[in-house]
């Protein structure tokens, strides 16, 4: 870097030549206005809000006027930001845009928090002078996440630019000319990018707004929040879900550098209402007589269940628990201590477990390295090997979007446009772009920027990254008959990978392939064996799959027999539908064997329906837990608003049920930190777990943070119709944060940072202030820490054999899983806005396939798989590879199947 | 639907190395075999080019001649720009709207003509000045006027 | 008085390839490809002094060397005429193409050698039926007689001419909004850095000029910068064809010395008022330059001294207001005129100019009230170069400008009269 000292009205700064004015501003605490540059956009010069004077030297005393966005510092540079011509120009800016808002902030669902209010009252505009009629717009039905209210539109071009630059989406632009310019679809109809949800919060005023919302809207100053962690895949997302009245109103996104900077996907962002959701079990259920369970199950006391818990836990044979990828680390390991380690199971079955085993232990033994989103956005040529990564891990997607622009920014940065000069940068390079290859089983959402594709079965996929590790390292295993096209494609791939300043590989369970991680790895090691420090990043299906992996355990199988074999009586499951997990039959048998079951839940399920015993666990919004993403970055997520009803931590539960079953040497728990230390304890990989966030006594100046803004509104009088006298605020000992508007309010650790106010900035914009720099990391350091880090200098070793080529077998196809984004992950597929943006179950067939088969499009088809039967409809898929079928996983009540695996596939018959 | 002709026409046209480019030139030829562009015709040009329709749309939206809205037989652009507003375009649209009983952006109820405003012709010396479909009519007042509509069945 | 750039014009048509060879043309274009070296070339267009004629007056020889060298490889290189004229009140374009496509061809494919181009545009608005088709006709001519395509006169430039006809709108006549416009985009403009010459059209180096700065070109090739030099009676070189409109005896445009006075244009040429008008006022170079009064007739019409006096040679047209027409009303005009031409991208125009034009018709109908006249003034400063993200707004001030200072009398019996005095 290189220091350039600035004046701003006269008075010396230090900031980085070549940097954005704007930026550099806003960073060393100056209020400038703005509205179409951010700071992952950057700067388009459209708006000119952000004006400063720009003086010549020290005689200027006129200047002239420059958008700061659109100027780069410079050394010796005089600016003013506060110079009356400026501040006139400013509020000119704002009477024109508010010539045809429509001032409807009182029902305007983004009043007070509101980037277009703070920038009025910035500026200082409010006095109207026109006599114009303000034009208005026809709105538009985009589907079940975002509302559209043309009308407030400012023009600001964020929206498009987002949409359409950032996110690759295609339905939503720009049209019209002059003072009349329309953001919006061609028709009504669903946005179709994963990623609209973020419109909610580009949009400086209320175009785009959150539909979901809306149906239980609540201002963002009455919003109970808390920093939390998105538990619908393995990203680890960091989320602000907001409360009001015991029901969890919104997602927004929470800025943490190193993860998610400023986006989330819409899953992550609207998957949260499974937690408002009828089915939630909210009451302590026992089923009466317990032998053949034909009794329902009925609401019982806290006291009754844990009383025949007592009972069962003291007699029976030493219990069985069956955990869960997608709970807590704390709530894993206090089922771990109530059963012991030996008699822990991870919840997930063998086929998973060995893919995470597999993950776990490539990312530990190294020589690859684990990459955050951010690193990723660093990559200039990436391999993605097998993982459909808009499906199962889309904010990654989003990310390596991102990555592909690394070589525009080069071009740009040749003819020193400056990297933030964004329609420049993208002129000059004509967006251009470097290379990501995807081999993947069928097409994905992000073939559009690839340099090539490959479709193939995953034992293709894996033969294809050990070619391209031997065309980079000629000790790894050779790929004996291979087609001349693959020769070619794996060369070209390792000659990229090879020439990049930082190559990545991406890879993960996806497609349910050892031989494919294996691979991957492969890649990554003889990248670094010819000297390349190579990226690696693998996805995981869920919030925890790490967290669980590392506590480790057996595999479901293993539970199973442990219980049919007669070793075990009962079983506690935690937080885990193993109807998702495990073929109907076997898990049927399995229940029917145990005499007693115990479920700890968070919604009414297949296997809490089973449950002898069935027990309300907190969700994410009600229970603080620590989950560990795909990167390997433990990450603590705090509870939104206290459980209501029965409903406890599934860890406060595990505890109790330890107590009841008269365990003598009980650790004392009673906070998160407890656990945490217990598991840091026993658990080498999670040694660092102490330090993942302020512990529960911590204070700012003897304060707590409050979860409620200091504006939080109607606290006497919110439970009048049942007591006119206020109650006392719900106390947290889990933590420092307060469910209070009481406290510390300004800026606390960032791991608990609930919400971004600042005086003058009511909406989310008022991040800036609490980054180290506009766009950086947080002031602070980013939450969050790295557990799994490779011993350094470790040799990478070859495998000494190749999964063979595929060879199609007669009469049998290859089933293969494909995700969906919306619809394949359990909890947020409750969501209604989710539950409509996802397909109902099929099966994809290749046209040529389903031709030979002799079906159609939406024409049902038998699958026979182990000796489960499936009748599915067909989705024609062009991209999958012939003799290659393809099953969506988990969505609607389609059945657990475990694949890939070969199956049969035929006409249905009349009686299907 | 658009025929196999201006489906032809189209295809001829994309450049192999920008074929994004080609987006107004389509609508162009749509406008030129149709009149005008329909919101079926642009989906369907958008189809071919493989782009978004609402891409397309934001510069089919853009431009002064790539109508999205259908107009008469014949297109009467009136310059509305200074030389000619000088020269008398006030009283010759007057007279134009009560010979065609209708206002700037109309059409008449007999699908002959319809009437557009246009910027500057570059007949600023022989004002005021209108084209009707791609003649242009110069130094124009009443009972040339007159004369002239007559030669557009 | 020598008159290159109109004097094969013809009231039956233009030259025929064979009849322009027969006049002496394309002789500059075998002068270059035979014997001059492009650096040569731009050497020449540079010492004559010509400076762009689409308005802004950039040197024409500065801007072709910043064209970067070419190596051979980097491939393609782009030429562009920006024939897009739509300033109002201008019309000299469409005569030149009109009156002597040949002229034209012949200054691109020299104008293409001189910057090593190989592919080449006419940007011709779609309103100019007669110019297409006279330029079509020309470019096939000039295909069939090899001063176009590959091997250029049997040499090995080569050099493509695509004519490019135009969507339709003002705003696509600016350099960088055009290149857009090419490109199957909405043309907004795109602000500098980086230059054209560094990354125009599909992010290579173009070079863009307007239709009578190129029609120059042969003439200085052919002969010698001095020459042109000399048919000026300014700093700049060359002639420049100034055209009238308004209520004057002989509306039109003429070939005339580089910096001839405004006077001289007025009355000699264009035979001074018609009878019963008197002149008020007169916007010197198309519809976004300053108002002239009575005192400034003696100012000589090239760039340098009409920036003197505050104004802009603009595109050389004169537009004249006489005393039985409404300056309010005329204004208004202008400023609806650029409010719906403002491409949407910045907010000052876009939101300024509809503003703008809505208060001027207000006055002008009678419902003009006081405080009108400072919010008009206010905007004339806020829409000024750099607030604004093109050149489009600020040149929309500079009459609003100018006629609120020249008849601002006019303005203020507007309001207080609620009425206009001319209706
Ligand atoms: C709004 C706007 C419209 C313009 N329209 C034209 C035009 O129609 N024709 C033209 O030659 N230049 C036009 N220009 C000027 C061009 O941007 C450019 O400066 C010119 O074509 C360069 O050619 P020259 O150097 O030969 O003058 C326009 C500029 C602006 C800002
Ligand atoms: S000044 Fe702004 S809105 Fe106007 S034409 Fe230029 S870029 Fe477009
Ligand atoms: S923020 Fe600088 S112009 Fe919009």
């Amino acid at each position: 870097m290189i220091v350039a000292t600035i004046h701003i009205d006269n008075k010396p700064y230090e900031v980085q030549e070549g940097d954005n004015l704007l930026s550099a501003c806003l960073s060393l605490g100056f209020d400038i206005p703005y509205f179409c540059w951010h700071p992952a956009l950057h700067s388009v010069g459209s708006c000119r809000l952000c004006a400063v004077k720009n003086f010549r030297n020290e005689e200027d005393t006129r200047g002239h006027i420059v958008m700061s966005c659109m100027t780069a510092v410079c050394d010796g540079m005089r600016i003013s930001v506060k110079d009356p011509e400026v501040l006139e120009f400013r509020a000119s800016v704002i009477e024109w845009l508010m010539l045809h808002h429509p001032h409807d902030c009182p029902v305007c669902d983004e009043g007070g928090e509101c980037h277009l209010q703070d920038m009025t009252v910035m500026t200082g505009h409010n006095y109207r002078r026109t006599r114009m009629r303000k034009r208005t717009f026809r709105n538009q039905e985009l589907g079940p996440f975002i509302y559209h209210e043309m009308n407030r539109c400012i023009q600001c071009y964020r929206c498009v630019r987002f949409y359409r630059k950032y996110a690759g989406g295609r339905d939503l632009d720009v049209s019209g000319i002059h003072n009349h310019l329309y953001y919006g679809r061609f028709e009504d109809g669903t946005l179709e990018s994963e990623f609209s949800g973020n419109l909610v919060e580009i949009c400086p005023t209320g175009v785009f707004t959150d539909k979901t919302l809306r149906k239980h809207f609540t201002r963002k100053w009455d919003l109970q929040t808390a920093p939390s962690v998105c538990v619908h895949c393995g990203a680890g997302c960091n989320t602000i879900p907001g409360e009001r009245y015991g029901k969890l109103r919104r997602i927004l996104n929470r800025y943490n550098h190193e993860v998610n900077g400023y986006f989330l996907c819409d899953r992550g962002r609207f998957g949260y209402e499974f937690v408002n959701s009828d089915r939630r079990i909210r009451r302590a259920h026992l089923r009466p007589g317990t032998s053949d369970r034909s009794a329902e199950l009925e609401p019982s006391s806290k006291e009754a269940v844990v009383a025949s818990l007592e009972g069962i836990l003291a007699n029976g044979k030493r219990p069985i628990g069956i955990g869960s990828p997608r709970a807590s680390l704390e709530a894993n390991f206090a089922l771990r201590s109530l059963v012991g380690p030996d008699r822990f199971y991870t919840g997930m079955p063998e086929s998973e477990s060995a893919l995470v085993s597999l993950v776990l232990e490539t990312l530990t033994c190294g020589p690859a390295v684990s990459v955050s989103l951010r690193e990723v956005e660093l990559c200039d040529a990436v391999l993605v090997l097998g993982e459909d990564v808009p499906n199962t891990s889309p904010r990654l997607a989003l990310s390596l979007r991102q990555s592909v622009r690394r070589r525009s920014l080069k071009i740009a940065d040749k003819h020193c446009i400056p990297l933030w000069n964004d329609r420049a940068v993208r002129k000059v390079s004509q967006e251009a772009k470097s290379p990501l290859f995807l081999a993947t089983v069928a097409a994905t959402r992000l073939d559009d920027i690839s340099a090539a594709t490959f479709n193939g079965t995953p034992d293709e996929i894996a033969r294809l990254g050990y070619a391209v590790a031997h065309e980079l390292d000629p000790a790894a295993p050779p790929v004996e008959g291979s087609t001349s096209e693959e020769h070619v494609l794996a060369a070209c791939i390792a000659g990229a990978l090879k020439a990049a300043e930082r190559p990545l590989v991406v890879s993960g369970t996806g497609c349910g392939s050892e031989a494919v991680i294996i691979a991957a790895a492969q890649v990554a090691a003889a990248l670094h064996r010819v000297g390349k420090t190579a990226g690696l990043s693998l996805c995981v299906p869920e919030c925890n799959t790490l967290g669980v992996g590392l506590i480790g355990g057996g595999h479901l199988e293993a539970a199973f027999k442990e219980v049919t074999s007669g070793a075990a009586d009962t079983v506690v499951i935690l937080e885990n539908d193993l109807f998702r997990r495990a073929d109907a039959k076997l898990v049927a048998e399995f229940f029917k064997a145990a005499t007693h079951v115990i479920a700890i839940d968070h919604l009414f399920n297949q296997t809490a329906s089973h449950a002898d015993l069935l027990l309300p666990a907190a969700t994410f919004a009600e229970a603080d837990g620590t989950f560990i993403n795909a990167e390997g970055r433990a990450q603590r997520s705090y509870r939104v608003f206290p459980a209501t009803d029965e409903i406890r931590e599934s860890w406060r539960w595990l505890y109790e049920l330890m107590q009841a079953a008269g365990k003598t040497d009980l650790p004392l728990w009673t906070t998160p930190d407890d656990v945490c230390r217990s598991i840091a304890e026993s658990i080498d990989a999670l040694k660092p777990l102490g330090q993942v966030a302020p512990p529960a006594d911590f204070r700012v100046a003897g304060l707590k943070i409050p979860r409620q803004p200091h504006r939080y509104s109607g606290r006497t009088a919110m439970t009048a119709q049942v007591s006119v006298h206020e109650p006392a605020p719900a106390r947290d000992a889990d933590s420092a944060l307060a469910f209070s508007m009481e406290g510390f309010h300004g800026h606390p650790p960032n791991a608990l940072l609930d919400r971004y106010w600042a005086p003058g900035w009511n909406s989310v914009q008022a991040l800036n202030k609490f980054q180290s720099e506009v766009g950086g990391p947080l002031r602070g350091g980013d939450p969050g820490i790295r557990v799994l880090e490779p011993a350094p200098d470790r040799e990478a070793t070859y495998p000494e054999s190749v999964p063979e080529a595929f060879s199609p077998r007669a009469g049998e196809r290859l089933i293969v899983p494909l995700y969906h984004v919306f619809g394949s992950e359990e909890l947020s597929a409750v969501s209604p806005g989710i539950a409509e943006r996802s397909p109902g179950p099929y099966l994809g067939l290749s046209p040529d396939d389903a031709e030979s088969i002799g079906v159609d499009e939406g024409r049902n088809v038998r699958l026979t798989v182990a000796d489960v039967v499936l009748v599915l409809p067909v989705r024609l898929i062009p991209s999958l590879p012939q003799g290659v079928t393809g099953l969506s996983v988990g969505l609607g009540d389609l059945p657990y199947v475990q694949v890939p695996a070969w199956g049969v596939v035929t006409r249905a018959k009349a009686g299907d | 639907m658009l025929s196999d002709l201006v489906k032809q026409e189209i295809r001829s046209r994309v450049d192999r190395d920008h074929p994004e480019a080609v987006a107004v030139e389509a609508l162009h030829i749509v406008r030129n075999h149709y009149g005008w562009i329909s919101d079926e015709m642009l989906r369907e040009v958008a189809g071919l080019l493989d782009v978004d329709p609402a891409e397309l749309d934001g510069a089919a939206t853009f431009y002064n001649h790539l109508y999205r809205k259908p107009v008469g037989r014949h297109v009467i652009l009136v310059c509305d720009s200074v030389s000619c507003w000088i020269m008398g375009y006030e009283s010759l649209v007057a007279h134009l709207t009560r010979r065609l009983g209708i206002g700037m952006g109309e059409t008449t109820a007999d699908g002959r003509f319809t009437l557009l405003p246009i910027q500057c012709l570059g007949s600023c010396h022989t004002a005021p000045a209108l084209m009707i479909d791609a003649d242009l009519h110069e130094e124009l007042d009443e009972q040339k006027l007159d004369a002239i509509l007559a030669q557009y069945p | 008085m020598e008159r290159p750039l109109t004097r094969n014009f013809r009231p039956d048509g233009p030259f025929d390839v064979k009849e322009y060879e027969k006049a002496g043309g394309y002789e500059a274009l075998r002068k270059v490809l035979t014997g001059m070296s492009p650096k040569q070339v731009c050497d020449e267009v540079r010492a004559s002094n010509l400076r762009g004629r689409g308005g802004a007056g950039f040197p024409t020889g500065a801007k072709w060397a910043f064209m970067p060298p070419a190596n051979g490889e980097d491939r393609p290189r782009y030429l562009i005429v920006d024939a897009d004229e739509m300033e109002p009140g201008t019309f000299k374009d469409r005569l030149l193409m009109e009156g002597d496509p040949h002229q034209l061809i012949e200054g691109i494919v020299i104008g293409g050698f001189a910057v090593q181009a190989d592919v080449a545009y006419i940007f011709l608005r779609w309103e100019y039926k007669l110019a297409e088709k006279r330029l079509r006709k020309a470019i096939a001519e000039a295909y069939d007689s090899h001063y176009l395509g590959r091997n250029i006169l049997g040499t090995d430039f080569n050099l493509e001419l695509y004519l490019h006809v135009s969507a339709g709108r003002y705003i696509c006549g600016e350099g960088s909004a055009l290149v857009n416009s090419m490109e199957g985009k909405r043309a907004i403009p795109v602000a500098r850095p980086p230059q054209q010459t560094e990354s125009g059209l599909w992010g290579r180096p173009t070079l863009m000029n307007n239709v009578e700065t190129m029609c120059n070109v042969p003439h200085i090739v052919k002969n010698g910068a001095a020459w042109f030099q000399g048919l000026s009676v300014c700093e700049d070189g060359g002639t420049k064809i100034y055209g009238v409109s308004g209520k004057v005896k002989r509306p039109g445009a003429w070939e005339l010395p580089m910096g001839t006075p405004l006077r001289e244009i007025l009355e000699q040429h264009a035979g001074g008022m018609r009878d019963g008008v008197k002149f008020r006022g007169v916007l010197p170079g198309g519809a976004s330059t300053e108002f002239f009064g009575e005192e400034h007739l003696d100012v000589s019409m090239c760039f340098d001294s009409l920036a003197q006096v505050g104004s802009r040679l603009g595109t050389g047209s004169l537009i004249v207001l006489d005393d039985r027409t409404c300056p309010v009303g005329m204004l208004h005009n202008l400023e609806t005129f650029f409010a719906r031409e403002s491409c949407g991208w910045c907010t000052p125009c876009r939101e300024g100019l509809p503003w703008i034009a809505n208060i001027l018709k207000d006055i002008e109908e009678g419902r003009g009230q006081p405080g009108d006249l400072e919010i008009l003034e206010a905007h004339t400063r806020m829409l000024w170069i750099g607030r604004t993200y093109c050149a489009l707004a600020p040149g929309a001030m500079e009459p609003l400008k100018s006629a609120l200072r020249y008849f601002r009398d006019d303005f203020e019996r507007h309001i207080r009269d609620k009425r206009c005095p001319w209706r």
